[in-house]
């Protein structure tokens, strides 16, 4: 029986997923990048064998930023279109428009009948990306989970450059002004949910589904502010961090 | 004959720009005028009728950035701040040997930009209007183009008569037409080269000075191009898809906008950027009673994003997106360019009633993002 494997090197995880025949996923994981994309891509692909796969049998499509550092992928295919067929697998339907907020980019995708109809990536800069947050969270002392819990209860507050760099010493000085710390957690969540929901309004939203997909899928606080944002509910999924390697895997079952 | 003074860095650069220096030279002993321009826009008929050599300075390496930052701001457009600081620390020996350079108030950046480089150099700025629709406009870029002839007489002490710069306007038109013949081996499916090695070769005909050469050069091109397209075929896949650059002049960043696209299952068709087609369309007309108004009317059709309203771009889109079977358009804007990014809301419109798909990159001379710009470009042509 054949299996298919997907590769997922982000800048700050990578992650696999691997389906069988039938499209059912059976088994995923995660683990960080590291200084070496060439090293994470065989201990994944390690991994991914590990259950009793012969490598004869199976497809591997690599994606994600150190697509080509997988020496042994039968294709490489971009994390846009990947995380489009992801999205329609997870979330069963063919009009999306999907939200990823990666470590070094985020990404809004729009997705008609099942194909990539036009996609948004942020430019040369850290705003509004995974990075963002984890850089603002370790100047606090916090992870991103725990940034993003304490920014439920905090408000009022609200910091104005989408600069990492210059919003960095803006919340230093707020630190320095003994502001509350979930007060502060809230205007960082906030300021990168404001920069990607004016990045998501570019495509039109209108008869579609608008999901969450990368690292911070299970941010509840996350996916409410977007929905308020947007009016209508921003629905994810557990598996959502995997859907650029879910789609790469169903990209590998196409190969011929 | 005079002899001219190499620069005092001269012996620290490398062997293609220490070529440059002497070629430059060469010309400048042999009582050869050499003047520097900035803008498809300046009318080249009149510096040929004036026996001028007219190089283009823009800058397109980040190696000046840095010499130029000592006086220019930082989020200013990389052209800008490259052109400038080739000028200052004595790189360019285009710069180095005009004996003027001539600018002209396009965007903001340049043309407060020439001021400072008016400290280096005699620097001529020609005005053109901000737009094309008022009654006056055509008098005023007129008369701009005869003060330029102007200050060329009183220069050199020369003088320049209409037939001068008649016969000027025919060769130019010939140059043009031969350009655009060369550009149209693109349009056949698929297309008869890949367009990377093309616009090396263009971009070099900046540096040519010989009008003769130049022309000589294109034809040979071309019909290099077409004999080997009878004899193998066409290396470019027929799956190649067929995508239109426009925007910003490229040259300073062709390896990551045409190299990329062309390494990545697509084939740049036609480019309507300043670096491309845009110089070469439209001629002047020779018949003309009046060969100053012929000219200015010519260049005065350039649609530039400067103009306000620029329509004559969105024509020139269309107009190319139709002849070129354009399958995907990829807006380049340089960072800080206002007058490109801006105007990309139109372009974008625009390729939504033509129902071509659209994406714009926004990027500098580093290459710092290149992983970036290669997953977007790759990804737009997997969406095609």
């Amino acid at each position: 029986m054949n299996n298919y494997i997907g590769i997922d090197i982000g800048s700050t995880n990578s992650k696999i997923a691997v389906l069988d025949e039938n499209e059912n996923l059976i088994k995923t994981y995660v683990s960080s990048t590291g200084f070496s994309s060439k090293d994470t891509a065989k201990k994944l692909m390690d991994e991914a064998l590990s259950s009793g796969i012969d490598r004869k049998d199976a497809k591997v499509v690599a994606t994600g930023y150190g697509r080509v550092s997988v020496d042994d992928s039968d294709k490489t295919v971009t994390e846009i279109t990947c995380h489009a067929k992801g999205a329609v697998y997870l979330f069963k339907n063919k009009n999306l428009v999907i939200i990823d907020i990666g470590g070094q980019d985020t990404k809004i995708i729009e997705v008609e009948d099942g194909n990539v109809k036009d996609f948004i990536m942020n430019d040369k800069c850290s705003a509004g990306t995974g990075r963002f947050l984890d850089v603002m969270a370790r100047t606090m002392e916090l992870d991103i989970p725990k940034l993003c819990e304490l920014a439920k209860t905090g408000g009022g507050v609200t910091i104005s450059s989408l600069c990492t760099v210059f919003a960095e010493s803006e919340i230093i000085s707020l630190i320095g002004r003994s502001e509350k710390k979930e007060n502060i957690a809230n205007a960082v969540v906030m300021s990168i949910v404001q920069k990607v929901a004016s990045q998501t309004k570019k495509v039109s939203l209108v008869g579609k589904q608008v999901c969450l997909t990368g690292g911070l899928c299970d941010m509840d606080f996350i996916l409410d502010a977007l929905s308020k944002s947007f009016g209508v509910k921003v629905v994810s999924d557990k598996n959502a961090r995997f859907a650029g390697a879910i789609g790469a895997a169903l990209y590998a079952k196409g190969l011929k | 004959m005079s002899v001219n003074e190499l620069p005092k860095k001269f012996e620290e650069f490398g062997e293609a720009r220490r070529l440059g220096f002497l070629k430059a030279k060469e010309h400048k002993d042999k009582g050869g005028r050499l003047a520097g321009i900035f803008c498809t826009f300046t009318p080249l008929e009149i510096f040929d009728a004036a026996g001028i050599v007219p190089v283009s300075l823009c800058g397109t390496s980040e190696e000046t950035i840095p010499d130029a930052e000592v006086n220019l701001p930082k989020n200013l457009c990389p052209l800008i701040k490259s052109s400038y600081g080739f000028a200052v620390s004595d790189k360019c020996p285009y710069t180095y040997f005009s004996d003027i350079i001539v600018g002209e108030t396009t965007c903001d950046g340049k043309k407060k930009m020439y001021e400072l480089l008016s400290e280096l150099k005699d620097t001529y700025i020609l005005h053109l209007p901000q737009g094309i629709d008022r009654p006056y406009v055509l008098d005023m870029w007129e008369s701009e183009i005869r003060l330029l002839k102007e200050k060329f007489e009183k220069k050199f002490g020369i003088t320049i008569t209409d037939d001068d710069v008649r016969a000027a306007c025919v060769k130019r038109n010939k140059e043009r037409l031969l350009k655009v013949k060369m550009f149209e081996l693109s349009k056949s499916i698929p297309p008869k080269n890949y367009y990377k090695g093309i616009h090396k070769v263009v971009d070099s005909l900046n540096f040519t000075f010989d009008l003769d050469e130049t022309m000589k050069n294109i034809k040979k091109m071309h019909d290099d191009i077409e004999e080997n397209y009878k004899i193998n075929g066409s290396p470019v896949k027929l799956t190649d898809k067929r995508i239109m650059i426009s925007g910003c002049p490229i040259s300073g960043v062709a390896d990551k906008t045409i190299g990329v696209v062309e390494d990545n299952g697509g084939v740049v068709v036609v480019m309507d950027s300043c670096s491309g087609i845009k110089p070469a369309r439209n001629l002047v007309d020779v018949e003309a009673p009046n060969i100053y108004r012929a000219i200015a009317e010519r260049y005065i059709k350039i649609g530039c994003a400067v103009m306000t309203p620029n329509e004559n771009r969105m024509t020139m889109i269309k107009e190319l997106v139709d002849e070129y079977k354009v399958e995907g358009i990829i807006d380049v804007v340089l960072q800080s360019c206002h007058p490109f990014s801006v105007e990309r809301y139109q372009v974008k419109k625009l390729s939504e009633d033509l129902g071509v798909p659209y994406m714009s990159i926004e990027t500098d001379y580093s290459t710092s993002d290149v992983g970036q710009l290669t997953t977007r470009i790759q990804a737009f042509i997997e969406m095609l």
